[in-house]
């Protein structure tokens, strides 16, 4: 059985949403709080998938995600890097995704880019639809600093590579509800195993998620958009 | 990258950095658009700086400052950077005595940096590129850029000088005051209550006098603070537990109890009928039954006085105070969902500013923010609300705050032993927050206490809450409570009622130096909560709470002597007996007079349209669109909305209730509110029975049930000082008591809060009688259905008769009117309405519903419509009716009525479950509402824009 983590840390939010999405997906899922990672009482080895979920890691005090992965390169640098190599799964939902970005493990390979402040200059939260690049889905965002931001060279390179998993489906507000350069919600590591996104894929788990649920002609619930990204995880480890 | 040193640079003991954007942010063109506003043009740019103490050499800080606080790829930082050519600089930090929330999260990230830190502290710099005056600088720094309440600001032309801030963490001062009140005589004892923000009358002196003369004894200040505020309006809600004289219209009424003989009494009548009563009353949220595995715990309160100070600050302390008041509840609820419901001058007020009243606009953005930056750091989702605006609310803002949460089954008692231990969880103690409870019992003025305004801690929070949960779950704890109003005093002063207990109150951790012993006592610093450990378990717990980086502390032991007893390092600071501390209080006895106000009707032309009023009324900040409010909030977190703040086609329609459904599970919880001060111009009975009309409407529409309905009374009130004051809060009181029997939904839980007036030079603003019905209903999830209209083709019902009921209602105040006909409530035959829809609703025929409210008829058909994208026409002879005019069929506020989209072919079955319902009309393709031969024939989407214009910044 796949073998989840979710990581904790003081302020993280999303943890039992994103837990779930795991279950559903048929991993076996635990939740581990970042100073166990660190006193050494959990190993990151014995995982497959190391989830980052959403929230505000210590307040997002300096710069979304900043804090947090200061103390992943801090002191956890050597373990995380090991379990990448490994070929195992890293994933970053919003604030997970901002951390992955601040610790320099995405987009990787030396490339420079952040998640910056919305150009609204406000925090956002509503649904948006995201193109894939093996699958597109729906989901809400809610985020302040979600705008993606790299040098011309790093966005070509990512293009080049095939690194952007999600883009939002138009370059304009609301579609793209943070002015992302390339209308960029998630890339991955050139090797793919790396993945961030800014939108909540956990927030859309069921049926009874989507804003217009009330609108369908079946209303009972069943599976919906966000299981995809977990299922996709979830296999890519079997 | 550096930008080089600044030539200012010397020893000190903290160091600054200042980050700055590269390029120009959203922020920076924020503050420019709001410099516009006063007429300035300017060219702004804001950084970020940070002070920090610590041992730290220049490459110390140099490595902090690029590793940590600036970002590579779009920011810059200086050291010490403070000078700009051709600028004024300004600086805006919070004082030295406020908490600043970002500090522990910085200390910890340079310290994993492996560096020394002891101290941080965050600025704002203004970069301001214009030709202004340093009188124009001062200006802006008061009206805009700062609050000298708890902040304080620095400028310079092209450069700025600012003292460092001062760290001064460490001891308390050994310093316990006699207060001499035994040989006082009247004036001098209200001269103490006075001078000491005691807020106790004459009657009260008097009696704590008494009890001091039996013990042949001076009180000492923790004694008498203790007694204030154990007494105070905010803790013991004296006015609604006093003996009322009440005379209304000539008929004199003795009401001994007036919140045991009216909301309580209505509760304990219809308890019997309903099973999934957990806990009313009696704890610091009300409970009900969820479904198999846990109950939901529900409390809304208010934050007035600190949000009309400090909006941000007071907004987010406000629900942050609200969440403990959950994560207190039997041993702990985790909290699912935040509702904010705000009263609010109109943010286009224009006339006169009495100093330190701030002006409404900033008010509403500093509200807004601070509930933003709470609830979503918290992971809470807000997913419901309202926003009343009127300009009585100028001197006295309303901020109501709710959460609601989720308890495992078994876990709504709670008990402190003999023995047991007192912990106190969370944040340090600091000067913050003093006299807050007792504060918030009086009225506002110029000179209001700036020490009741705190910056609010949402991370530390959230870490308590985590560690709480892990030990709730294990069972380490027997008993909980929050630190709120009274700090200590009221804290454990509750918890230990029954038993007694003994302090020890040096080994408070503190973040303020030369605290006298008092002040810790009654602190209301934020993010604490206090348990009730047994000695066997105090490991476990502790290390739970270091596992989450939260301290717990042993403060002292609960007894069984029924005295309450503090020490200082064994100097006495409180030695009270528990049943004077809690029954001691005088009963008071009070008049209050109710007169029907002699209102009358105004004579409105009648007109062949009705297009422009329309919008005009959907205009209205009260009813217009809040989504620029909405989207600030996270409402999505938790992955549990099923039913959001806004719905249809395009999720901008104005969804009538919140539905979270707990954990993925199967039920799910409609949460709704009622709220209309304006009808209390004309009676203040009817006022409170829209209320709860409203809210139940509201849960209906959504696919609730009032059967499983429970409701919340927030009672905002002037000062009921004055007799008709009273007078209209008993008639209010009484009409929750009469409709709530009637609808048979008990009340669960409330709060009141009656001094919300502002006095200034002679003048005094006070609010309108404003009651806040909250409402929460469990279902089956799967039964949610949501106000905007499906499709085209469906027949149009309506439920419920209209009256000439235009009193106090949105058409009327279009001419400045206010009426006399307020809605009433028909609560027999409403009932039956209620129930029958919701029958119609689980047989799966009913495809939309959205209740008459604000604007009536023609403000709901239009909001279905432009929600749904889809047009309806509605013949306007059958609409069952008892008016005479046009513009009273369109706009009449009746209570108890819905529109209902049925889909075709199910007509039969609904007229039959709802036999009151009249068909009116269909849902069509174009996209119009057309009411009537012509009264209303208008394009949706232009409904819509005049509906989505009026809030936006």
């Amino acid at each position: 059985m796949v073998k989840a983590l979710i990581l904790r840390s003081a302020g993280i939010n999303c943890n039992d949403e994103t837990e779930q999405g795991f279950r559903m997906a048929g991993a076996e899922t635990e939740q581990v709080h970042v100073n166990e990672l660190i006193s050494g009482k959990k190993q990151l080895n014995d995982y497959d998938v190391l989830c980052l979920p959403g929230g505000f890691s210590y307040g997002d005090y300096i710069a979304g995600g900043a804090i947090l992965a200061n103390q992943i390169n801090t002191k956890l640098k050597k373990q995380l890097e090991e379990f990448v190599a490994a070929g195992k799964t890293v994933v970053g939902i919003c604030n997970g995704f901002q951390v992955l970005v601040k610790t320099g493990l995405l987009p990787g390979d030396g490339m420079k880019a952040t998640l910056t402040s919305n150009y609204s200059g406000k925090f956002e939260c509503r649904w948006v639809k995201l193109i894939g690049k093996d699958y597109g889905m729906e989901a809400p965002v809610a985020h302040g600093e979600g705008k993606f931001v790299a040098d011309k060279e790093t966005l070509k390179k990512l293009e080049d590579n095939n690194q952007i998993i999600f883009r939002y489906s138009s370059h304009y507000y609301p579609a793209n509800p943070n002015g992302s350069l390339n209308d960029i919600a998630g890339i991955s590591n050139k090797q793919g195993n790396v993945i961030g996104l800014m939108p909540h894929p956990e927030r859309n788990l069921t049926h009874g998620n989507h804003p217009t649920w009330t609108r369908w002609t079946s209303k009972k619930g069943g599976e919906a958009d966000g299981m995809k990204f977990f299922r996709n995880i979830v296999e890519r480890m079997k | 990258m550096r930008l080089g040193m600044s030539l200012q640079e010397k020893e000190c003991s903290m160091k600054a950095v200042e980050i700055f954007n590269r390029e120009k942010t959203a922020r920076d063109k924020a503050i420019e658009e709001s410099l516009a506003d006063f007429g300035i043009d300017a060219d702004v740019r804001v950084s970020d700086a940070y002070y920090i103490s610590g041992s730290l050499s220049d490459d110390d800080v140099e490595e902090i400052s690029e590793r940590l606080l600036s970002d590579a790829l779009t920011q810059e930082y200086e050291i010490r950077s403070r000078r700009k050519k051709g600028s004024w600089i300004v600086e805006v930090r919070y004082k030295d005595n406020v908490s600043d929330p970002a500090e522990d999260s910085i200390v910890k990230a340079i310290k994993d940096l492996g560096k020394d830190a002891k101290a941080a502290r965050t600025a704002k710099r203004y970069c301001i590129k214009s030709d202004i005056s340093e009188k124009d600088v001062e200006m802006l720094c008061k009206k805009m850029l700062a609050n000298d309440i708890v902040e304080e600001y620095y400028y310079g032309y092209e450069e700025l000088e600012a003292p460092e801030p001062k760290i001064t963490e460490g001891k308390a001062k050994n310093e316990i005051n006699k207060v001499e009140i035994i040989e006082a005589g009247d004036e001098e004892l209200q001269r103490i209550s006075s001078e000491g923000v005691l807020s106790l009358s004459p009657e009260e002196m008097k009696a704590v006098k008494d009890y001091f003369r039996q013990k042949g004894r001076n009180p000492t200040d923790g004694e008498i603070e203790t007694i204030a505020q154990t007494w105070s309006e905010h803790c013991k809600h004296k006015t609604f537990n006093s003996e009322v004289e009440f005379e209304s219209n000539g008929k004199k009424e003795l009401i001994g109890n007036l919140f045991k003989e009216t909301i309580v009494a209505a509760t304990t009548k219809i308890a019997a009928k309903k099973d999934w009563l957990v806990s009313v009353f009696k704890d610091n949220a009300g409970i009900i039954k969820l479904d198999e595995k846990n109950n939901f715990a529900f409390k809304v309160e208010t934050h007035n006085h600190p949000s009309a100070l400090d909006p941000y600050g007071g907004a987010s302390t406000g629900i942050g105070g609200v969440i403990r008041d959950v994560m207190g509840a039997g041993l702990g609820a985790k909290p699912i969902l935040n509702t904010d419901v705000f009263c609010f001058a109109r943010s286009d007020y224009d006339g006169e500013l009495p100093a330190g009243i701030l002006h409404p606009k900033r008010v509403l953005k500093g509200v807004v923010s601070g509930v933003r930056d709470y609830g979503n750091r918290m992971g809470i989702p807000t997913v419901n609300g309202a926003i009343v605006f009127h300009d009585d609310f100028l001197g006295a803002p309303l901020v109501y705050c709710g959460t609601g949460g989720i308890i495992p089954k078994g876990m709504e008692n709670k008990k402190a032993g003999k023995g047991e231990l007192i912990v106190v969880v969370g944040g340090k103690t600091g000067r913050d927050g003093l006299h807050g409870a007792t504060f918030s019992s009086a009225i506002l003025d110029e000179s209001s206490p700036a020490s009741a305004v705190q910056i609010g801690n949402p991370i530390e929070e959230k870490k308590v809450l985590d560690a709480l949960l892990e030990a709730r779950d294990r069972g380490l704890y027997k008993c909980i409570t929050d630190c709120g109003g009274g700090g200590f005093s009221s804290a454990i002063g509750e918890m230990a009622a029954e038993t007694g207990a003994e302090v020890e109150l040096e080994k408070v951790p503190l973040k303020h130096a030369g605290m006298l012993p008092w002040e810790i006592w009654m602190s209301e610093s934020q993010e604490r909560m206090v348990v009730a450990v047994k000695e066997e378990n105090l490991d476990e717990f502790i290390t739970v709470c270091r596992s989450e980086d939260v301290a717990a502390t042993v403060i002292g032991r609960f007894t069984n002597s029924k005295r309450l007893v503090v020490r200082y390092n064994d100097m006495a600071l409180v030695d009270l007996d528990m049943e004077f501390l809690h029954h001691g209080l005088p009963n008071q006895k009070r008049k209050a007079v109710w007169k029907e106000k002699s209102k009358e009707e105004p004579k409105l032309e009648e007109k062949n349209d009705y297009n422009e009023e329309l919008k005009r009324i959907l205009a209205h900040p009260t009813l217009a669109s809040k989504e620029e409010v909405i989207r600030r909030y996270d409402h999505e977190v938790q992955g549990n909305t099923i039913g959001k703040p806004m719905v249809g086609v395009f999720n901008d329609g104005p969804s009538d209730a919140a539905i979270i459904r707990p954990e993925f599970g199967k039920k799910a919880v409609v949460v709704s509110n009622g709220i209309n001060p304006r009808y209390s111009f004309i009676s203040s009975y009817w006022m409170a029975a829209s209320a709860i009309d409203e809210a139940l409407r509201n849960i209906v529409s959504s696919g609730g049930d009032i059967k499983t309905t429970a409701l919340l009374d927030n009672f905002c009130w002037g000062s009921t000082e004055n007799e008709e004051k009273l007078g209209s809060l008993v008639m209010a009181a009484k009409a929750c008591h009469d409709i709530s029997v009637e609808y048979e939904t008990p009340f669960i839980s409330g709060k009141d809060s009656l001094h919300n007036e502002f006095k200034s030079g002679g003048r005094t603003i006070a609010i309108p009688d404003t009651l806040l019905i909250s409402a929460a209903s469990v279902i089956d999830a799967e039964n949610a259905i949501t106000m905007d209209l499906k499709k085209a083709g469906s027949s149009v019902y309506i439920v419920g008769k209209t009256y000439d009921e235009l009193g106090g209602g949105y058409y009327y105040d279009l001419f400045g009117e206010i009426g006399a006909n307020a809605p009433k409530v028909r609560a027999k035959e409403a009932k039956k309405n209620m129930e029958t829809l919701t029958t119609a609703m689980r047989k799966g025929i009913v495809l939309s519903c959205h209740d008459l409210s604000e604007g009536g008829l023609a403000v709901a058909a239009a909001e279905m419509a432009f929600a749904g994208n889809i047009g309806m026409k509605i013949n306007a002879a059958g609409i069952p009716n008892e008016v005479d005019t046009g513009y009273k069929l369109l706009f009449s506020e009746s209570n108890s009525r819905f529109l209902v989209e049925v889909a075709k072919g199910n007509e039969e079955e609904f007229e039959k479950t709802v036999i009151t319902a009249a068909k009116i009309g269909e849902t069509i393709d174009e996209k119009k509402l057309i009411i009537g031969d012509g009264l209303i024939d208008a394009d949706i989407d232009e409904l819509k824009t005049a509906w989505k214009g009026t809030i936006k910044w």
